[in-house]
């Protein structure tokens, strides 16, 4: 298959052809490169950040530094699945340009209970339907995506359910780098027969230790299920342990094995005081294993910025102890399914934040001599003694019969509330059966008792070779159900993706929705519904209040209201504004030379912003000094009728002014003062007259009877060059 | 929470209180592997109908296919023996490729008779 264009949107049709005849060209998982040294780049030395991409979006304040994006050692995960894998594809190629290099895949509702694999392209709730054909498609996909940004991708998804098993098989022959195992999660949270989920789990983990599947357990479930997350830590470290020692004893290297761990709590409360002992805590208990650090999820409410600020915490408490993955949420999970850009939002956070602290630890130190020492060493001993108790209570089965796990209470006491499970019962019950003394798997990756027969040099070998040995011999289904699959959906958003039309989504081609944020001055309750009413005289369709927050109980309140549109844009008719081709820097400097060209700037009105029109002047700046321009400046806050004097008196080809401010339209005001005073005073043919500021564009300038105008991030070329265009149009040069 | 339950772990406390932290991670580690050796056993010991699709898929059976011939297998209660063990018993006695020996299971009730 051919490698993408930057110019281009990924072709989903072209990846799903020949698809029957695809492998994965590598298995097991990918760190980050480190720069031996540290990474050096501008003017800066960067104790931790890893190799740089090929291709990336860097942070929005990286124009400022010269475009560096630095990359920070944690792998950051960004979790993508709309329920149509066909869109996720296009989302994990952004998601990569932003910085991610692990993609995690949720499966769809219920499909931990469904006892066997599924198979074709299926739409999803609430995640993808995990099949042969969604996994493999989107595995090949990100072998183009890392290819073009220049880092390997981690592709992730769930072994657990009750068809653990095969699940684990399908990813090794798949080449899925990264997957949760974790049975404890099946028994506590999905009901899974307790005595069914550890055989299905050795046998799972066995595979996924043989293909170098990375493990991320799920132990982070009980502090998004208790009452109080921060009052079950003691047990989190039990059933971390638990996870850790069960993958260890079956097989799989520790360094395979990760903790899925979350900061269990959130402001307004004291953080830190919580999260920071538990980090500290468990990296010393688990200092053999990998940390994924997650974001916190328990407390997301609507409000985006609110989750983002409290992710931001959570990364720093990463920096401050260590991750070896950085997960991220998507700041919007508490309104709806994620959408493209929030999962942007959340690697930008985690970016943003560990770059900022590079380093961290070379400049501050825990402190444990403290209360933290006394903290942390409080919540180790609470854990063994939970351990202890479990072994008298009769070991892991009898405790979790008695309730022993995610009791909303801090150890040892008891809420009673916790989740209690029969071995007799739950889904997959009494189904677990003895092996015999001859039993035989003539496969690779087999846990237990084999009983092979005498010779072998690998276990396939009566086979003539397993499919994890010889990935050919893999049976593919392409379609099992001729009514819902990726086929019918994508002829349907084609005119979207590959035609002419231009519709906005939030997740799927041609989905239509669109956000609107509005500062309703009515109180709560009044203002939900009116933003609602709002919305819809605009023409949104489904229009659905996804946040509200109280500014004051009766001043008014902030709403986001989110609805679809059900129109299209031609692209054919919009009328997109040429790209300025600027003139040589010799044309430039000769056109400039010719006339000994001189200008008189100076910022107008009320307004002491100096610093963007000092950069278009100066020549340490590159500005229009360095061209040749002889200029005049005459600071700020200076009077339009000042500009235009000083013009006359020094015989100016031009004028350049600067607005910043844009309150009440007198951006706007002050370029037709000074078309209209250059007009009354005679000298309008003879100067050029050119406005910049944040709030300008060339049209507006235009309009307002300029020669040209500039915006935020013109550089001082674009000024001269704009000028001795202009002059030549006149023919003065 | 009971009274005993509560002097146990004020007990159970006092003597994790004299342990230095290596010796509380030790600790920690040892309580651990004991109690994830009756599991570890169960993985070892026993198989399930998902454990033996996965064997099937290894051997190049589809996941359609795999479910009927696991279900007849369990049925004919031969399971013990180990699904791939029976498909390629099944194969060696036609001499069929796999696929065929795990559609013959499938297709043919007789197919399992007498093989072990």
């Amino acid at each position: 298959m051919k490698s993408l264009d930057i110019k281009k949107k990924i072709d989903i049709e072209e990846i799903l052809n020949d698809l029957e005849n695809y492998h994965p060209r590598r298995k097991g998982w990918t760190w980050r490169e480190n720069v031996d040294g540290g990474y050096k780049v501008e003017k800066f030395h960067f104790k931790e950040m890893t190799k740089p991409l090929k291709n990336s979006v860097p942070l929005p304040a990286a124009k400022y530094f010269n475009n560096i994006d630095p990359q920070p050692q944690p792998v950051i995960t960004t979790e993508i699945a709309s329920g149509r894998f066909e869109d996720d594809i296009r989302r994990m190629r952004m998601a990569a340009w932003h910085g991610a290099d692990h993609i995690m895949v949720i499966r769809t509702t219920g499909q931990s209970h469904i006892d066997g694999l599924l198979e074709g392209s299926p739409e999803g709730v609430g995640g993808v339907p995990i099949t042969r054909k969604q996994i493999r498609a989107s595995r090949k996909a990100c072998d183009l995506i890392e290819d073009e940004v220049g880092r390997k991708i981690n592709f992730h998804s769930y072994v657990s359910g009750v068809a653990g098993p095969e699940v684990a098989v399908l990813f090794a022959e798949e080449g899925i780098n990264g997957a949760h195992q974790d049975p404890q999660y099946n028994v506590l949270y999905r009901n899974v027969n307790m005595y069914r989920s550890f055989t299905d789990a050795a046998s799972a983990k066995k595979v996924m230790a043989d293909a170098g599947i990375f493990q991320i357990d799920g132990a982070h479930n009980a502090n998004a299920t208790a009452k109080e997350g921060w009052s079950v830590m003691p047990e989190l470290l039990v059933q971390h342990g638990i996870n850790c020692a069960f993958s260890a004893a079956v097989g799989m290297p520790k360094s395979q094995i990760g903790l899925s761990t979350v900061p269990p709590c959130a402001p307004p409360a004291p953080k830190i005081w919580y999260d920071l002992p538990y980090a500290v805590a468990l990296r010393d208990i688990f200092s053999e294993f990998k940390f994924r650090a997650q974001q916190n999820t328990r407390y997301i409410e609507s409000d985006i910025e609110e989750a983002t600020r409290t992710h931001v915490i959570d990364t720093m408490i990463s920096s401050l102890t260590s991750a070896d993955i950085q997960s991220t949420i998507t700041p919007d999970e508490g309104r709806n399914v994620p959408w493209h850009y929030n999962n942007i939002r959340g690697i930008e956070t985690a970016k943003q934040t560990l770059v900022a602290l590079d380093g961290f630890k070379q400049l501050v130190k825990i402190d444990r001599d403290g209360p933290l020492g006394e903290m942390v060493r409080d919540i180790k001993e609470r854990a063994i003694c939970f351990l202890e108790e479990m072994v008298e209570s009769g070991g892991y089965f009898a405790a979790v019969e008695k309730g022993f796990f995610v009791d909303s209470a801090k150890y040892p006491a008891r809420n009673g509330d916790g989740i209690a499970r029969d071995g007799k019962g739950g889904v997959g019950a009494g189904t677990i059966i003895e092996r015999d003394a001859d039993y035989m798997a003539p496969v690779c990756s087999v846990f237990g008792h084999i009983h092979l027969p005498a010779g072998l040099k690998k276990p396939c070998d009566p086979i003539d070779g397993c499919t994890l040995c010889k990935p050919e011999k893999i049976a593919y289904i392409d379609e099992i159900d001729q009514t819902d699959n990726c086929n019918l959906r994508l002829a349907k958003t084609v005119e979207y993706r590959k035609g002419k039309m231009i519709k906005p989504e939030a997740e799927w081609a041609g989905d239509g929705t669109v956000l609107i944020q509005l500062f309703v001055p009515e109180e709560l309750e009044v203002a939900r519904v009116a933003a609602q009413e709002i919305a819809k005289k605009m023409g949104l369709l489904d229009p659905e209040v996804i946040n509200a927050q109280v500014m004051h109980p009766s001043e008014g309140t902030f709403v986001e209201v989110k609805g679809k549109v059900d129109f299209a844009i031609d692209r054919t008719t919009l009328k997109i504004p040429p790209k300025e081709v600027l003139l040589s820097e010799e044309e430039i400097r000769e056109g400039i030379k010719k006339i000994g060209l001189k200008v008189v700037a100076g910022t107008v009105g009320e307004d002491e912003h100096s610093v963007g029109l000092r950069e278009i002047l100066d020549i340490k700046h590159g500005g229009i000094e360095k061209y040749g321009v002889k200029y005049h400046y005459l600071g700020t806050s200076v009077p339009i009728s000042k500009m235009v004097d000083a013009a006359i008196e020094t015989g100016a080809d031009a004028i350049l002014i600067s607005t910043i401010i844009s309150h009440n339209d007198v951006h706007r005001k002050n370029m037709r003062k000074l078309d209209e005073l250059c007009r009354e005073k005679g000298i309008r043919d003879k100067v050029m007259v050119m406005c910049g500021g944040t709030q300008v564009t060339r049209e507006i300038a235009q309009e307002c009877g300029m020669d040209d105008g500039f915006g935020r991030g013109t550089k001082g070329i674009q000024v001269v060059n704009s000028m001795v265009k202009l002059l030549k149009a006149k023919k003065r040069i | 929470m009971s009274e005993d339950r509560i002097k146990k772990f004020e007990a159970r406390r006092q003597q994790l209180e004299k342990m230095s932290d290596e010796q509380l991670k030790n600790r920690f580690w040892e309580l651990c592997d004991q109690i994830v050796e009756p599991m570890v056993d169960y993985g070892k010991k026993y198989t399930s109908q998902s454990i033996e699709r996965s064997v099937l898929l290894r051997m190049g059976i589809d996941s359609v296919t795999s479910q009927g011939v696991v279900s007849r297998i369990n049925e004919a209660g031969l399971l013990g023996k180990g699904a791939g063990h029976v498909v390629l018993k099944v194969s060696q006695k036609h001499k069929v490729d796999l696929r065929a020996a795990a559609k013959r299971i499938n297709e043919d009730k007789t197919a399992l008779e007498g093989l072990f």
